[in-house]
């Protein structure tokens, strides 16, 4: 059993859905995202999604879009991110690890040895915003050949038609896009989610996180309990922004502080009072 | 280089089949978009797939073409640059009298009829030198459709009198600050809008480029500067030209002009790409002589890039050609050597702009003018009986300004 359907499982047992809080590789340099990265687990991190910075974030608001910004100014390159993954690995071999960023950078690298070299680091699954069905040929492979999940978006946009055609092929869970929008934006209301994932759940078995849009621990509450997990980014974002010093580098509590938020998420996804 | 291609029978053989039904040619182009988007892009495919072989639709396309935009455009010997180049014979393909000033009213008058034929409400586009905002903006007005141009900060600055014409037309012009602030920049940022809208809202993208089918699309919006280009140089010459043209940013003026000439195998084409301030220096905008294959705004081609995937940034003098990719067919035309590409820089293009100013009485814009720079080189190497047909995609008023800074003009 892959790590995801592993954890999926345990936490079905627990009879509670799952936080994945969202680290962007290198925000703002390497060693306060590493120490981010190691320190989520322990905050109450059920799974953890790396970003992959990538110079033209398309579906990313302003505060992803800025997290990438500083992460490239400090040098990220993609085997900087598997030597992130690795470091982790030597210390947690349980808390699945899922990458997300766009095609470029990894179809420079290579996919095929990207996904070998991801795999051997420890990464579970993946996820490319701007790789959809019909593209999915160039990745699929070598993700399947490599035993990681492949993570695909389902979007409000995405009618019933269509739905089965974007759930073949998919694996580890799948990911719903709340609104019709950008991250850090806009959130999806209580009605309209509570509409979206029955329609997701009657054509697949697979676990459905819900992410864009998904800030507060009563948001992540609601989310983890209507569907199986809730993401959290912008928010998170949005916490190491407004630490930062005048220069963009990280202060002495930077990284408790968005800990502690990670903390309150997952105490919201447990039902614990705030 | 030229090809020897015996002229292929019509059908299977044709350079002028593409794309596939995967939006491909060869293996550029495609629909990287992410799934929120997905479905939008496959109903603008639906919706011109049946538009393009609706009578009516063509019939009132041709009205607006030749009533509204001013079409068919003349095709123009120019004499006395012939005559001070020396060598071939050349003719503008003169796009630049065009409603607009450009191009670019061809692919928005198709596009903005699809939109309508669509039900969409709200056009939004993004622009590099401003003529697509402008052509775009002004088919909103003609139409009654609110319209919102993204463009990049830096560009807004060095295209004043192009924000002002869309400001007047009426559109919402939202200046971009991210990245280098110029097209690229723009053209994120009007995917992350209709992301958000989907619901009203058309993207009326200006060039070549983008997910399927919006490169095929505008290439066919476009191809009627070289359908007409061919049927006026049959009448002034009898014959086709020895080469064609054109200058390239997106690549949707030189797709347009190429495309109706991709099977004559005699008549040799040339896109020219922006050199900036030379290749060599790494500042410049050619995709084709200074990138690398990948996806970058939709489709897979040609960019800018790092080692590591990440897209740089272009130079050049030039708004309309400061961009890090090029359309999916021309990369296509690129490996497979049927189109020649080439470079000039902003110092040639500024001393062609000069050229043509004085010798034709046509001011043109800085794009054309790249297109002129290498014409000037390759005319004198040909002999007098041989034709080039250039196209002369914009004219050059919006560029006077930049134009009398560069040469240390104060108006």
């Amino acid at each position: 059993m892959s790590r995801i359907a592993a954890k999926f499982a345990d936490l079905k047992k627990q009879g509670r859905g799952a936080l994945i809080p969202f680290v962007e590789a290198w925000d703002p340099d390497q060693e306060t995202s590493t120490r981010l990265l190691l320190g989520m687990p322990g905050a109450g991190a059920d799974l953890i999604e790396i970003g992959m910075p990538f110079t033209d974030p398309m579906a990313d608001g302003p505060i992803v879009q800025a997290a990438g910004k500083r992460a490239l100014a400090a040098g990220v390159k993609v085997r900087f991110i598997l030597d992130m993954v690795r470091t982790f690995r030597a210390q947690d071999q349980t808390t699945p690890l899922v990458l997300m960023g766009y095609l470029n950078p990894i179809l420079s690298y290579g996919p095929e040895k990207f996904c070998v070299d991801a795999a051997k680091a420890g990464v579970d699954g993946m996820i490319i915003v701007d790789l959809p069905p019909e593209e999915s040929d160039l990745i699929l492979p070598f993700t399947n050949a490599n035993g990681l999940d492949f993570i695909r978006l389902v979007a409000p946009t995405t009618d019933d038609a269509r739905l089965p055609h974007v759930l073949n092929g998919s694996s580890g869970f799948i990911y719903y896009v709340a609104i019709t929008g950008i991250t850090g934006t806009r959130s999806a209301s209580s009605a309209q989610l509570s509409e979206a994932i029955p329609r997701i759940r009657r054509v697949t078995d697979l676990p459905i996180a819900i992410g864009f849009g998904v800030r507060s621990p009563a948001q992540a509450a609601e989310a983890s309990r209507v569907a199986d997990a809730a993401v959290v980014a912008s928010a998170l974002i949005d916490t190491m922004a407004h630490s930062l010093d005048a220069s963009g580098k990280a202060l002495p509590g930077t990284v408790e502080k968005i800990l502690d938020q990670v903390r309150a998420l997952a105490a919201g996804v447990r039902g614990q009072p705030a | 280089m030229n090809h020897p291609m015996t002229p292929p029978p019509a059908g299977i053989n044709s350079l002028r089949t593409g794309p596939n039904e995967r939006g491909r040619f060869g293996e550029y182009g495609g629909r990287f978009v992410a799934e929120t988007l997905m479905p939008l892009i496959l109903e603008v495919e639906r919706a011109y797939n049946e538009a393009k072989v609706d009578p009516a639709f063509q019939a009132d396309l041709q009205k607006h073409l030749t009533h509204y935009v001013g079409r068919p455009s003349p095709l123009w010997f120019a004499e006395r640059l012939t005559a001070h180049l020396g060598g071939a014979k050349v003719y503008f393909k003169r796009d630049e009298l065009n409603h607009t000033g450009s191009h670019k009213a061809n692919n928005c008058m198709g596009q903005i009829l699809l939109a309508r034929r669509m039900g969409k409400t709200r056009i939004i586009a993004e622009t590099g030198a401003g003529q697509h905002g402008v052509a775009t903006a002004t088919m909103c007005a003609l139409f009654g459709l609110p319209c919102t141009v993204y463009m990049g900060a830096t560009d807004v600055e060095r295209q004043k009198p192009n924000v002002f014409r869309m400001k007047l037309l009426g559109a919402e012009v939202i200046p971009v600050t991210s990245g280098a602030a110029t097209l690229k920049d723009a053209m994120n940022e009007a995917l992350r809008d209709w992301v958000a809208n989907v619901h009203d809202t058309y993207y009326l993208i200006g060039t070549v480029a983008g997910p399927h089918p919006y490169p095929m699309m505008v290439r066919d919006f476009q191809s009627v500067i070289g359908e007409e280009a061919k049927v006026q140089m049959m009448e002034a010459e009898g014959r086709l030209p020895d080469v064609a043209v054109a200058c390239i940013g997106g690549g949707s003026n030189a797709m347009g002009l190429f495309h109706p000439f991709l099977d004559d195998a005699s008549v040799r084409l040339i896109g020219v790409e922006a050199g900036g301030h030379g290749i060599e220096t790494g500042e410049h905008a050619a995709s084709l002589t200074g990138g690398r294959p990948g996806v970058l705004h939709g489709n897979r081609t040609y960019l800018l890039q790092d080692e590591d995937g990440q897209i740089t940034e272009a130079h050049s003098i030039s708004a309309g050609l400061d961009y890090p990719g090029i359309g999916p067919e021309h990369s296509w035309l690129h490996d497979i050597g049927r189109v020649e590409y080439v470079s000039a820089t902003d110092k040639e293009a500024l001393v062609a702009f000069q050229l043509c100013t004085r010798t034709e009485g046509i001011i043109p814009a800085l794009e054309p003018a790249h297109a002129l720079a290498y014409v000037s080189k390759l005319a004198p190497t040909m002999s007098k009986d041989q034709i080039i047909l250039m196209n002369l995609c914009g004219r050059g008023d919006k560029d006077i300004f930049a134009v009398a800074d560069h040469l240390g003009t104060a108006l």
